[in-house]
C-alpha cells in the first residue's frame, strides 16, 4: 500500500473549520492522512450504488415533544460561561464583513 | 474493593455506612492518584454530602436504590451540574454546565456516590487516555503502560479497584478497549439504550454511554440503571427497560456463539499470543454448555476506513460551537471575530481533534462528500446487515475485544493509523448499532485482555448472560492482582 | 471604429424575480427547546443549554412548528413530503451557538405549490423548509466595520423559521409586492406566523435578474437582503433593475454578488464577504430521526385548514354583492374579514357593513392607534348602530360620531346615543318649529330661493341640520321647507 497524497487544499479546510494550523502542523497531517487513506480508498472497492445510507442505526422516526414552555436559565446562569459580555450580552470582537 | 453490589448490600444492612465506604474509595484514589493519574477532578465534598444524605434515608428506613451507597466514577465527558466539566480539552478547562447528564441524574437517583471526574482522551478521541490535555493517564497492571482509551480514567480507576464502577462512553471502542487493557468489565449498550443528553458529544451517531465495572453483575445493576428513554435525546429508544441482573446465568444450554472467521484471520496475523488466547476463551464458552457456530461479517474489514469518515464528519461539526464566545477558553486579539475563532480553536484543540476536526470537515465538502461520507453511510449500512445476518445463525458472537494487549506509554503517539487500529475489533459494533461488552479474559505476557460479547439491538441481557456465566467459570479477573494494587499491600 | 452602442441601447429588458421569505411561526416555545418563543424579552433571558448550544445538549423537533409548515404547505397547494429530514448547515457566525443551524436540505417539509396574486396569476413556489433562527448581533455604536465589539442576544437563536422559496416567476417589482401581500394574508389567515416585518417575524431577501423582452435568457442573479418592509422590497427591486439595466447599457456585464439594501440612502451596495465560497456541508443531523408523515395526519391538518382569503373573496362577491375593491380589502386580513361577516349576520346590511368598516371604522382606527384585534368594539355593537341609520334612530351624521366613540371605548351605541343625545328627531312639531326658526333668521336665502336659486334651499337645509347639531331627520326637514316655502 503506498501512502499517496490526497487531493486535499488543507488551508482550504483549515478556513472551513475556523482553525489556525501551522505549517508544521498541516504537513504532519497530510503525511498522516495519506496513510489513513491507504484505507479509506479500500471503500472504493464496494459497489453501493443501490445501498441505501445509513444516517442513524436506530428505527426511530417522528420523535418530536408537545409545543409546552418550560423554565430558560436565569441570566446570570445563561452568561456565566461567557468568556466576556458586557451588560446583559454576550461579548465577541468585531465582525467584519 | 468488593463489587458494587456487595457494598450495597452492606450499606443497606447499616454493616457499613456510605460515607465509610465513600471514605475508603477517596483514600484509595488519593493514594494511587500520583501513580495512575485518573482523575481530571474529585467530588469529596459533594461525595461525603450525598453519602451522609443517604445514610440517613437509610437510617430512617428508605431504600434508596440498587446502587445505594456505591461510589462510582464519571467519565469527564459528563457533565455534573456546577461542577468542571471539560472533555478533556484544554478549550473547556473552566466550563462549568449548569445542568447535569441523564445518565448522571440517573445514577444518583440510583443512589450511587459520584465521586470524581476521570480523565480521558481529550473529546473521546483516542485509544490510550495520552491525548488528554491533562496529562495521560496510567495502566494498573503496570503503570508504563497505557490504560487504553478513550474511557482510560473510567478503566484505570475500576482495574485498581477503587471503585467499583465507573461510567465511559464507547464511540468506536472507547469502552471496551480500556476495560480489556485493565481487566474490568466494559459494557457499550445498543445504541439509544441510554440518553446522550448532557454528555459531551464526540459523534451523535455513534456515542453511547456504558458501564465500566469490576463485575458483570455490577455491569447490569448500573446499565439497568441509566438505561431507558429520555424526552431531551430524540435518540434514545421507548424500549422497555428489563431487569438485566434476571437474565445472568451459570451455564451456556443452548445458546449459539458466533466465531467470525473474519476476525480470526486478524487476530491470527496481528498476535499469535492473543489468537491462542481467544481460542482458548472460546473453548471455555463451548465447555458451558454453548454451541460454536461460524458466522461472516464479510464488511468489517471496511469498518477502519467507514468509521473514519463517518466519525471525524460528525465531530466537525459537533465541535464547531467551541469557538470562545459562549464559554469555554478565548485566546484575545484585537483583530475581527473570525481571528479570535481561529486562535481560540488552535489553541484550545490537541493534535489528535485538530486531525479529526480537518479531516471531517474535508470528507462533508463540497465535491467529496459523495465519495467519502455518503459512500461510508452506505458501507455502514453493509456492515449493519452482516450483523443482522450473523443473529439470524447465533444469539451472541464472541471475538477478540483487542489485539494485543495494553502497549507502552508513547509507543503510539506518532502514528495515528497505528492507534485507530487498536478500535479494529470493537469498530463494526459501534457503526452497527449493537451491544457489546469486553469481559476479562486471562493475560498474554502477563497482561489482561478481554473477550468480546455482542448481541443484537437491545439484548443486552443476552449479552450479559453469556458474560456472567463464562466469568463465573473462568475467574480470570480475580486469579491475579494489579500491580498498583499489590505494591499498595506491600 | 465606431462602438455599435445603439443596438444595445435599444434593447429592452425584463426582470426575473424570485424571492425567500423567512417566517417566524407562532409557536409557544422554541423550535427545539422549551424557551418560550417571544419577541422583545429582555436580552439572554428566552435561553437555555439547547438553544445556547451548551456541551451535551441536544435538540428535540416542536410538533406544532412541524404542523404549522405543513398547514401552510397545504393551503398553498403543496406536496407534503411523505419523509422528511433535518440536515446541519455548516458556517460560522458569532449569533449561531452552535456554529450550525438546524435546516432541511435535500428533504423539505413540502415541494410546490404557489401564492395566487389578485390577478389571478400563479407564483409557483420551489419549496417550503423549517429551519431554526439565528440570535441577533448587535454592533457596538456605528456602522459594523468601525465597531469595536459585537454584542451578541440568543433570545433568537432557535425559533422555529420556516423558509418559502418561490421560483423565479416575478416580472415586476410591484409583483414581487403584491405576492407578499397575498403571502401574508395565508399566513394571517392559517395564524402561523403574526407576520410583522418590523419584528423581524417575516423577512425577505430576493433574487432578480435581467433579459433581454422576449427571451428565456438567464441573467446573473443578484440576491438582495436586508429589507424590512414591503416598501422596502418593492423600492429595492426597482432600484436594483435599473441599476442592471444601467450596466447592461453601457456595455458591461453584472457581476454575481449579494448586495444589501440601504433604506435611508435608497439604493443597494455590494457586501463584502470574508468567505471566499460557501460551503455549508449539509448532513443529515445525527441528533434527530426522520420524520415520517402518514395520509391520515395530513388529511387531519388539511380538515383543520381554514377558508383561506382567495376563496373568502369569491365567496363575499357572491354572497353579499360588494365590489371587487371592497372584498379584497375586507378578506385582506382574516380579523377584518370575520368582523365583517359578524356584523352582517347581526344586521343583514352587508353593503353599509362594509362601508362602516372600510371607511369610518378604519379611519376611527387608525386615529386611535388601534387595529381591529385591540379595539373593543363588538361587531353588534356596529351592526346596531347600522340599524339605527337604517331605521332613522340616528342620523347618518350623528353615527359617525358615536363610531368613534364605539372604535376607542368599546360603549353600545344605545348608550352613546342616550347619553350624547344623539337620537335623530323626526318629530313633526319639532321640525316645522326648527324650520320656522332657519326660515326667520334667513330672510336673502329665502328671497332668492323664490327667485329660482336652487342652492339657496340646500343651504337652508344645512343651517336646520346645524341648528339641530345633525340630529334632524333630514327627509323631514326638507319636506317642512318646501311646504312652507311653497
Amino acid at each position: 500500500m503506498s501512502n499517496k497524497p490526497i487531493d486535499m487544499d488543507i488551508a482550504h479546510v483549515a478556513k472551513l473549520a475556523r482553525l489556525a494550523l501551522t505549517d508544521d502542523e498541516a504537513a504532519q497531517f497530510a503525511a498522516q492522512f495519506a496513510h489513513l487513506f491507504t484505507y479509506i480508498r479500500q471503500l472504493q472497492e464496494l459497489d453501493v450504488d443501490t445501498i441505501p445510507a445509513t444516517a442513524q442505526v436506530i428505527p426511530l422516526r417522528n420523535v418530536m415533544r408537545d409545543d409546552i414552555v418550560t423554565p430558560s436559565l436565569e441570566r446570570d446562569a445563561a452568561l456565566g460561561n461567557a468568556p466576556d459580555w458586557e451588560g446583559p450580552y454576550f461579548r465577541t470582537p468585531r465582525i467584519l464583513e | 474493593m468488593r463489587c458494587g453490589h456487595e457494598i450495597r448490600e452492606a450499606v443497606i444492612r447499616r454493616q457499613v455506612s456510605a460515607e465509610e465506604v465513600t471514605r475508603a474509595a477517596l483514600a484509595s484514589i488519593e493514594a494511587l492518584e500520583p501513580t495512575l493519574h485518573a482523575y481530571l477532578c474529585l467530588l469529596a465534598e459533594r461525595a461525603l454530602k450525598h453519602a451522609r444524605v443517604l445514610d440517613q434515608r437509610i437510617a430512617a428506613g428508605d431504600d434508596p436504590g440498587p446502587l445505594a451507597g456505591v461510589p462510582v466514577a464519571v467519565k469527564d465527558i459528563f457533565c455534573v451540574a456546577g461542577e468542571v466539566t471539560t472533555a478533556g480539552s484544554k478549550i473547556l478547562a473552566n466550563f462549568r454546565p449548569p445542568y447535569s447528564a441523564t445518565a448522571v441524574e440517573r445514577l444518583e437517583a440510583a443512589g450511587a456516590i459520584i465521586i470524581g471526574k476521570t480523565n480521558m482522551d481529550e473529546f473521546a478521541m483516542g485509544s490510550s487516555c495520552e491525548n488528554s490535555a491533562f496529562g495521560e493517564t496510567r495502566n494498573p497492571w503496570d503503570p508504563s503502560r497505557v490504560p487504553g482509551g478513550s474511557s482510560g480514567g473510567s478503566a484505570s480507576t475500576v482495574g485498581a479497584g477503587s471503585v467499583p464502577i465507573a461510567l465511559g462512553t464507547d464511540t468506536g471502542g472507547s469502552i471496551r478497549e480500556p476495560a480489556s487493557f485493565c481487566n474490568i468489565v466494559g459494557l457499550k449498550p445498543t445504541y439509544g439504550r441510554v440518553s446522550r443528553y448532557g454528555m459531551i458529544a464526540f459523534a451523535s451517531s455513534l456515542d453511547q454511554a456504558g458501564p465500566m465495572t469490576g463485575c458483570v453483575r455490577d455491569a447490569a445493576i448500573t446499565l439497568g440503571a441509566i438505561a431507558g428513554h429520555d424526552p431531551r435525546d430524540a435518540t434514545s429508544v421507548d424500549e422497555p427497560v428489563p431487569d438485566f441482573c434476571a437474565g445472568l446465568r451459570t451455564d451456556l444450554n443452548g445458546i449459539r456463539i458466533g466465531i467470525v472467521p473474519e476476525f480470526e484471520e486478524h487476530i491470527a496475523q496481528s498476535d499469535p499470543d492473543m489468537a491462542a488466547l481467544y481460542r482458548r476463551a472460546y473453548e471455555d464458552l463451548r465447555a458451558l454448555g454453548a454451541q460454536l457456530v461460524e458466522v461472516h461479517l464479510p464488511h468489517v474489514r471496511y469498518g477502519l476506513a467507514t468509521y473514519y469518515l463517518i466519525a471525524p464528519a460528525e465531530c466537525s461539526s459537533n465541535l464547531a460551537r467551541y469557538d470562545g464566545v459562549r464559554y469555554g477558553l478565548r485566546v484575545e486579539t484585537d483583530k475581527d471575530v473570525y481571528t479570535m475563532f481561529e486562535q481560540t480553536r488552535a489553541a484550545g484543540f490537541g493534535p489528535e481533534v485538530k486531525r479529526r476536526i480537518i479531516l471531517g470537515t474535508y470528507a462533508l465538502s463540497a465535491g467529496y462528500y459523495d465519495a467519502y461520507y455518503l459512500r461510508a453511510q452506505k458501507v455502514r449500512t453493509l456492515i449493519k446487515r452482516d450483523f443482522d445476518d450473523a443473529f439470524t445463525q447465533c444469539d451472541v458472537i464472541a471475538s477478540p475485544a483487542v489485539s494485543c494487549p495494553a502497549f507502552a506509554l508513547g509507543a503510539k503517539t506518532a502514528d495515528p493509523v497505528a492507534m485507530y487500529l487498536m478500535d479494529y475489533f470493537t469498530i463494526p459494533m459501534s457503526l452497527a448499532g449493537v451491544p457489546a461488552l469486553s469481559v476479562p479474559a486471562g493475560y498474554v505476557r502477563d497482561l489482561p485482555v478481554g473477550l468480546q460479547l455482542t448481541g443484537p439491538a437491545f439484548a443486552e441481557a443476552g449479552v450479559l448472560g453469556v458474560a456472567y456465566a463464562y466469568e463465573q467459570a473462568t475467574g480470570h479477573a480475580q486469579s491475579r492482582r494489579p500491580a498498583v494494587m499489590a505494591a499498595a499491600h506491600r | 471604429m465606431t462602438r455599435v452602442l445603439g443596438a444595445a441601447q435599444a434593447v429592452a429588458y425584463e426582470p426575473v424575480i424570485g424571492l425567500e421569505v423567512h417566517v417566524e411561526l407562532a409557536t409557544e416555545s422554541k423550535m427545539f427547546c422549551g424557551c418560550r418563543n417571544r419577541f422583545g424579552a429582555e436580552p439572554n433571558t428566552l435561553v437555555c443549554p439547547v438553544c445556547l448550544g451548551l456541551p451535551g445538549s441536544l435538540p428535540v423537533v416542536n410538533r406544532r412548528a412541524v404542523e404549522l409548515v405543513c398547514k401552510t404547505g397545504l393551503a398553498l397547494g403543496c406536496s407534503i413530503a411523505h419523509v422528511s429530514k433535518f440536515d446541519r448547515k455548516n458556517y460560522f457566525y458569532p449569533d449561531m451557538p452552535k456554529n450550525y443551524q438546524i435546516s432541511q436540505y435535500d428533504m423539505p417539509l413540502a415541494t410546490g405549490g404557489a401564492v395566487t396574486l389578485p390577478s389571478g396569476k400563479r407564483i409557483r413556489l420551489t419549496r417550503i423548509h423549517l429551519e431554526e433562527d439565528t440570535g441577533k448581533n448587535i454592533h457596538g455604536g456605528g456602522a459594523m466595520a468601525a465597531a469595536s465589539a459585537t454584542l451578541v442576544d440568543y433570545n433568537r437563536a432557535g425559533v422555529p423559521l420556516m423558509e418559502i422559496v418561490s421560483q423565479p416567476d416575478l416580472t415586476s417589482p410591484d409583483e414581487a409586492g403584491e405576492y407578499l401581500a397575498a403571502l401574508k394574508a395565508v399566513l394571517s389567515y392559517l395564524g402561523v406566523s403574526d407576520v410583522k416585518m418590523h419584528e423581524g417575524s417575516l423577512r425577505c431577501d430576493a433574487n432578480v435578474s435581467l433579459r433581454p423582452v422576449g427571451t428565456q435568457d438567464v441573467g446573473t442573479k443578484i440576491e438582495i437582503k436586508n429589507m424590512n418592509s414591503f416598501r422596502s422590497v418593492v423600492r429595492a427591486l426597482q432600484y436594483e433593475i435599473q441599476r442592471q439595466t444601467d450596466v447592461l447599457r453601457a456595455g458591461e456585464r453584472v457581476v454575481q454578488e449579494t448586495r444589501t439594501w440601504d433604506e435611508e440612502r435608497g439604493l443597494t451596495y455590494a457586501t463584502r464577504s470574508k468567505e471566499q465560497a460557501h460551503d455549508y456541508r449539509y448532513f443529515p443531523d445525527p441528533d434527530l430521526v426522520p420524520l415520517h408523515l402518514d395520509d391520515e395526519i395530513v388529511a387531519a391538518w388539511r380538515a383543520e385548514l381554514p377558508e383561506l382569503p382567495l376563496a373568502k373573496r369569491d365567496r363575499f362577491l357572491a354572497a353579499y354583492g360588494l365590489s371587487r375593491y371592497e372584498a379584497d380589502l375586507l378578506t385582506g386580513e382574516r380579523t377584518t374579514a370575520e368582523f365583517f361577516e359578524a356584523v352582517v349576520a347581526h344586521c343583514g346590511e352587508p353593503k353599509a357593513a362594509a362601508n362602516w368598516l372600510l371607511g369610518d371604522v378604519r379611519r376611527a382606527l387608525d386615529k386611535h392607534g388601534l387595529t381591529l384585534d385591540a379595539t373593543r368594539m363588538r361587531p353588534e355593537h356596529l351592526a346596531t348602530l347600522i340599524c339605527q341609520v337604517r331605521d332613522g334612530v340616528v342620523s347618518g351624521r350623528a353615527a359617525k360620531e358615536v363610531c368613534e366613540i364605539l372604535v376607542r371605548d368599546g360603549r353600545h351605541p344605545a348608550e352613546v346615543v342616550a347619553e350624547r343625545n344623539l337620537a335623530q328627531v323626526s318629530d313633526r312639531v319639532a321640525i316645522e318649529a326648527l324650520v320656522g326658526e332657519v326660515i326667520a333668521a334667513n330672510p336673502e336665502s329665502v328671497a332668492a330661493y323664490r327667485t329660482g336659486k336652487a342652492k339657496a334651499f340646500e343651504f337652508l337645509v344645512g343651517q336646520a341640520m346645524k341648528a339641530s347639531r345633525g340630529r334632524a331627520n333630514v327627509e323631514l326637514v326638507r319636506t317642512a321647507l318646501r311646504a312652507r316655502l311653497g
